[in-house]
């Protein structure tokens, strides 16, 4: 019996050893050069995430972010591979080199850049807010013990049920938040300001308002792995991010995508302006 | 208890081990609400499980024809669909029908996500232990049952005080597995927001970046839970064994 136990600990450990092996075949640096062997670039992006990534109604992924996707393939002249990930799973993605590079609307902090690579300069910014129906709350104090509706792996839940001692129920979808919030489950759906504009902008919340100041307004970041920050695939990010402030590309996706403008992307356009000699 | 916060914190400091709710109150109260309605969501899914199938085994024999079909549609519709859509279907197709009464701009329904956790989890594993009591109930001899009647129970009596002990001993090896089962499968409530364990470890590993200590702690909270429930069936199992029989 202890024999047999013995044995089946002893092949867990070398199977798990084997698995830890191969994740970690690839030695840092080399991300380009394989995105450019295997002639495909596979992108870790969101689903449902309208506007900036999500399925149009044939099913195919769109959005802001899956073009911002297709322009780094174009600059490689490599094809796009898109993989679906989550708020909550699309870091073990990238550490686990499933995906080359992850442009999946998640906002910059400190402690994610811990687990994975975020080139400079960020490419977009948005804030905390609530989608509530209107004239039900006014200031984020009234929040207070009432039942808020989120979604799992956002990390406004913690600021809003800290801060502000509002109760978190955090579905796994938004779909599913914003169903328990038209069921009247909750008071309010904590998200961030530019969705709750598109999704106020989409017609489908005409008796709802986003009541509150937005706050904590927080720099969006795409992510390398993080050991390929400061090689060359991680350099290349950069310069695309450059390029596509400096081009005014993405105030022109905003347009595309009918996200409302925003202070950020202008301001950031107007800091790097290409320099035109004379 | 200082201490031991600082050793965590010190631990994520030095080795990247970031057990957050060890040192940080706020996940700490996160955790200990997590563990609580885990346990709380657990004792009530099994027992009403087990109400469930002990009155749908008597059911099952029952002399109308519509009382017996009525369980045999009931088994079939649990049975045949998924736990997880069974959840989802209840939580936000049947509470939406369910009477609500307003608590200042939202609406709270007479059963919130952790009693249609119970129900629809209950009634899942409710099915099949219907069909575990029956397979225990047929292995009770005929004459057992006619040496009842003939004492003067009536069937409900004979089902209570000989039938039932009878088949439960015999059908107690298939009942364990199926409540370890269910045990298991009360993570699922994660999807209706239940906070209980598996919805508490995502919350925090989502917050905290912490995914591979939050899913070491998962698994041994279950397989303690695991073995503590087994443990206990087993000490039931032969507690109530009787000499000579099964």
């Amino acid at each position: 019996m202890i024999r047999k136990l013995a044995h089946t600990a002893l092949c867990a450990f070398v199977i798990a050893s084997f698995t830890l092996a191969a994740t970690q075949v690839y030695a840092a640096n080399d991300r380009f050069k394989k995105v450019l062997d295997r002639g495909k670039l596979v992108v870790g992006v969101k689903a449902d995430y309208k506007p900036w990534a999500f399925r149009d109604s044939n099913g195919k992924l769109v959005g802001m972010e899956i073009d911002m996707a297709q322009d780094v393939a174009d600059a490689l002249g490599v094809s796009l591979e898109l993989i679906p990930v989550q708020s909550s799973n699309r870091m073990q993605f990238l550490q686990q080199g499933k995906i080359d590079l992850m442009i999946a609307t998640m906002s910059d902090k400190a402690n994610r850049r811990k687990v994975v690579g975020v080139p400079q300069p960020n490419y977009y910014t948005s804030g905390t807010n609530v989608l509530a129906k209107k004239g039900m709350v006014k200031k984020w104090t009234d929040l207070k013990g009432k039942p808020v509706c989120g979604k799992q792996g956002a990390f406004y839940n913690k600021v809003v049920g800290k801060k502000y001692g509002a109760k978190i129920i955090a579905f796994i979808g938004n779909a599913e938040a914003k169903q328990a919030l038209r069921d009247g489950k909750c008071i309010a759906w904590v998200y961030d300001d530019s969705s709750i504009m598109a999704e106020l902008a989409s017609g489908q919340f005409d008796d709802y308002e986003m009541p509150m100041m937005t706050e904590d307004d927080t720099p969006w970041a795409l992510a390398v792995p993080l050991d390929e920050l400061d090689g060359i695939w991680g350099n290349f990010m950069s310069g695309m991010t450059y390029n596509w402030h400096s081009s005014g590309r993405l105030v022109e996706l905003e347009k595309k995508w009918g996200i409302q403008q925003s202070q950020f992307v202008v301001d950031m356009n107007k800091r790097f302006a290409p320099y035109t000699p004379n | 208890m200082e201490l031991f916060a600082d050793f965590f914190r010190e631990l994520y400091d030095n080795t990247g081990w970031n057990f957050v709710f060890l040192y940080e109150q706020y996940e700490y109260d996160r955790m200990l609400e997590g563990i609580w309605t885990s346990f709380k969501l657990i004792a009530a899914c099994l027992i009403f499980s087990l109400v469930v199938g002990f009155i749908g085994a008597w059911a099952q024999g029952a002399k109308s024809k519509i009382v017996r079909y009525v369980i045999a549609g009931y088994i079939q519709f649990f049975r045949n669909t998924p736990p997880f859509v069974q959840i989802l279907f209840f939580y936000f197709v049947l509470g939406n029908l369910v009477p609500t009464y307003d608590a200042g701009g939202y609406q709270v329904g007479y059963i919130d996500s952790f009693g249609w956790a119970v129900i629809s989890l209950g009634f899942f594993a409710g099915a099949f232990n219907t069909e575990i009591f029956r397979s225990g109930i047929e292995a009770v001899p005929e004459s057992t049952r006619e040496a009842a009647e003939a004492l003067g129970y009536t069937r409900l009596m004979a089902y209570i005080h000989v039938i039932f002990p009878l088949a439960f001993r015999v059908c107690l090896p298939a009942l364990n597995n199926n409540l370890v089962n269910l045990l298991k499968t009360t993570t699922l409530a994660y999807g209706i927001a239940v906070p209980e364990m598996m919805y508490t470890a995502n919350q925090i590993w989502s917050d905290n970046v912490n995914v591979p200590e939050m899913m070491i702690v998962l698994f041994f909270f279950y397989v303690g839970l695991v073995a503590v429930l087994v443990y206990g069936m087993h000490k039931w199992e032969k507690n109530m064994k009787i000499p000579g029989y099964g």
